[in-house]
């Protein structure tokens, strides 16, 4: 769905912050981890077509990004910011919400039910004529997804969604992420939440200094353990622990944990 | 020595219809290291600001009860006086950027030149912390011009440069990778061996469990628990309020296992390693 040529990129003319980025993405749920400053989210501005690359190309669905006008990509791609005060811009709730349906013209009433639907699933539908400036922290991050959900694009980019969220937030960002997959839409996501990457995507990219340092199946990029330190990423916890104990297999979760530890007993 | 008294606080926001605090009241001797958690709304950072003096002063609203820090009585104290005491990293690095600063050196250089720190002192301070927070490679950039972890970094480091004795830090890794959160946990548990009290706020459990010596749980502007991580995540009820355990209490509860001769539960990697060996804890 979306092909990355030779891509690089730089703010200005000392750092260079992107160099020689090769990718493709199909629709499997993908993580993006990686270091501060790596250069994630000025990968996914470049997709965005909020940036334009020094050199390379980015297709998507075989069309280049740099010959399509914001609006076009604004029907197939859609990003929910890292901050939130980057996105939020309107008075209420409601209008929030609307406001990147409309602008992609669809007709006042869908946008209306596909904002209510959105807001619905990060239970903020009791909140319509608030002013989103007055919601907490976790409140706007979960506004900013509804806003992007709510446009029904192809392709579903977060940059780091669980921020400030606590159990009942990650699961419900868990629970959306699984009805885009059920859509089969490309989710991809920035995160430095581990155990989060391991529960819910199925390929793992790390970037490190401005390249692609490991990308594959997230178990086998989770049992790189020296590559995953030189990117300041490591396994989730429940692997570390497995790995202490010995575990042969590398494990992602905690049930896998309790199933593997009744057939191990670890070495004395 | 009692370094923060907070008893019976009530706290409403103005055009609020529920109280944010609830009748709080707990004591911190001074070197602790306290963590505070609780759901999202549950009013972590109402309580931090609280102890910076920004509820009542800033946010107005109904105040009731008694906040005591390093003997000043907050209601009684402006922000400015309590700030040469207790300094505080905000939830969100972006609201605490001043935005009259040009690079990331002159912003961090601000409270110091604010407390009027003699320009020597002032650049050793930066350059230990831009080195702590491994921001050195951008010290001349424009503050609004770093990734969101290099922005957070910056608002650590600023705060940590005025030496305050009681820090406040409302999430303060949320945005950082992985060995970088590690690396600030460490710091602040360093700093809190040297005497300084620290209060945090945060929704990671596992380095809660590790690094913290008390707990403070929060429901609802309620204080719920306040005890060692071993006590607060062996808590049968964590559920009911929004709270999950560290991933290695979960293992071990799903598995039946508490540190030997206790009634607790591992609570941290090391913990859960030695017990699931079998070696007892
Ligand atoms: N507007 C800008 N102008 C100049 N440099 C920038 C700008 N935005 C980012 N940078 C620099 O580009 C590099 C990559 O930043 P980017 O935001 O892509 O990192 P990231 O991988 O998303 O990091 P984080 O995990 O901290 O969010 C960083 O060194 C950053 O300082
Ligand atoms: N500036 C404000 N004005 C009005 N109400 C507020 C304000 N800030 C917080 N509140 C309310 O006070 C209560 C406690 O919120 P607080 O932000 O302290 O929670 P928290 O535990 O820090 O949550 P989170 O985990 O989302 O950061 C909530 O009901 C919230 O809506
Ligand atoms: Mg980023
Ligand atoms: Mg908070």
């Amino acid at each position: 769905m979306i092909k990355i040529a030779n891509l690089s990129f730089s703010y200005n003319k000392e750092t260079r912050v992107l160099s020689g980025i090769n990718l493709e993405f199909d629709r499997r749920s993908t993580a993006i981890i990686g270091q501060n400053g790596a250069g994630k989210t000025t990968l996914v501005k470049l997709m965005k077509g909020l940036l334009k690359a020094d050199e390379g190309k980015i297709l998507i669905h075989e069309h280049d990004v740099s010959g399509k006008t914001a609006a076009q990509l604004a029907r197939t791609i859609g990003l929910v910011f890292q901050n939130p005060n980057d996105q939020i811009f309107k008075r209420t709730v409601l209008d929030e919400v609307m406001f990147g349906p409309l602008n992609i013209k669809m007709d006042k009433q869908t946008a209306k039910e596909k904002a209510i639907e959105a807001l619905k699933m990060v239970e903020l539908d009791d909140k319509l004529e608030m002013n989103p400036h007055d919601l907490s922290l976790s409140e706007k991050k979960l506004l900013c997804i509804a806003s992007v959900v709510a446009m029904d694009t192809d392709i579903i980019i977060f940059d780091e969604p669980t921020i400030a969220q606590d159990h009942g937030g990650k699961e419900k960002i868990r629970q959306i992420i699984q009805a885009l997959k059920d859509k089969n839409k490309l989710v991809m996501t920035i995160i430095h939440d581990m155990d989060f990457v391991a529960e819910n995507f199925e390929r793992t990219i790390v970037f490190n200094d401005g390249q692609v340092l490991l990308d594959g199946e997230t178990r086998d990029v989770f049992s790189q353990k020296e590559l995953l330190k030189t990117a300041c990423v490591e396994a989730p916890g429940i692997t570390k622990l497995a790995e202490r104990l010995g575990f042969k297999d590398t494990v992602l979760t905690v049930d896998e944990f309790i199933n593997m530890k009744k057939t191990y007993s670890p070495p004395q | 020595m009692k370094k923060i008294i907070v008893e019976g606080l009530k706290y409403k926001y103005p055009l609020a219809d529920s109280l944010a605090l609830n009748d709080v009241t707990f004591d911190i001797k001074q070197g602790e290291f306290i963590g505070i958690i609780g759901k999202n709304l549950a009013g972590k950072s109402t309580l931090c600001q609280a102890l910076v003096g920004l509820v009542p002063h800033f946010y107005k609203g109904a105040y009731g009860g008694k906040v005591i820090v390093d003997g000043l009585e907050v209601k009684n104290h402006s922000i400015a006086d309590l700030s040469l005491k207790v300094g505080m990293v905000f939830q969100n690095p972006f609201t605490q950027v001043t935005g009259s600063k040009t690079t990331v050196y002159e912003e961090i250089a601000f409270g110091l030149e604010n407390i009027g720190i003699p320009r020597t002192e002032i650049i050793e301070r930066i350059d230990s912390v831009l080195d702590l927070l491994n921001i050195e490679q951008v010290k001349d950039h424009n503050p609004f011009d770093l990734s969101g972890g290099q922005m957070q970094r910056m608002a650590i480091a600023s705060i940590i440069a005025m030496k305050p004795d009681i820090l406040v830090l409302d999430e303060p890794t949320s945005q950082l990778d992985p060995a970088g959160s590690e690396e600030v946990f460490q710091a602040i548990q360093s700093l809190s061996k040297q005497g300084i009290t620290v209060i945090l706020a945060e929704h990671k459990m596992e380095k809660i469990a590790q690094y913290c010596d008390r707990v403070l749980l929060l429901n609802n502007g309620k204080v719920v628990d306040f005890d060692t991580p071993g006590k607060i995540f062996s808590r049968e009820d964590l559920e009911g309020y929004g709270l999950t355990a560290p991933v290695y209490t979960r293992v071990c509860k799903a598995l039946g296992v508490k540190k030997a001769g206790t009634d607790e539960y591992p609570v941290t990697l090391e913990e859960a390693e030695r017990v699931l060996r079998g070696d007892g804890a």
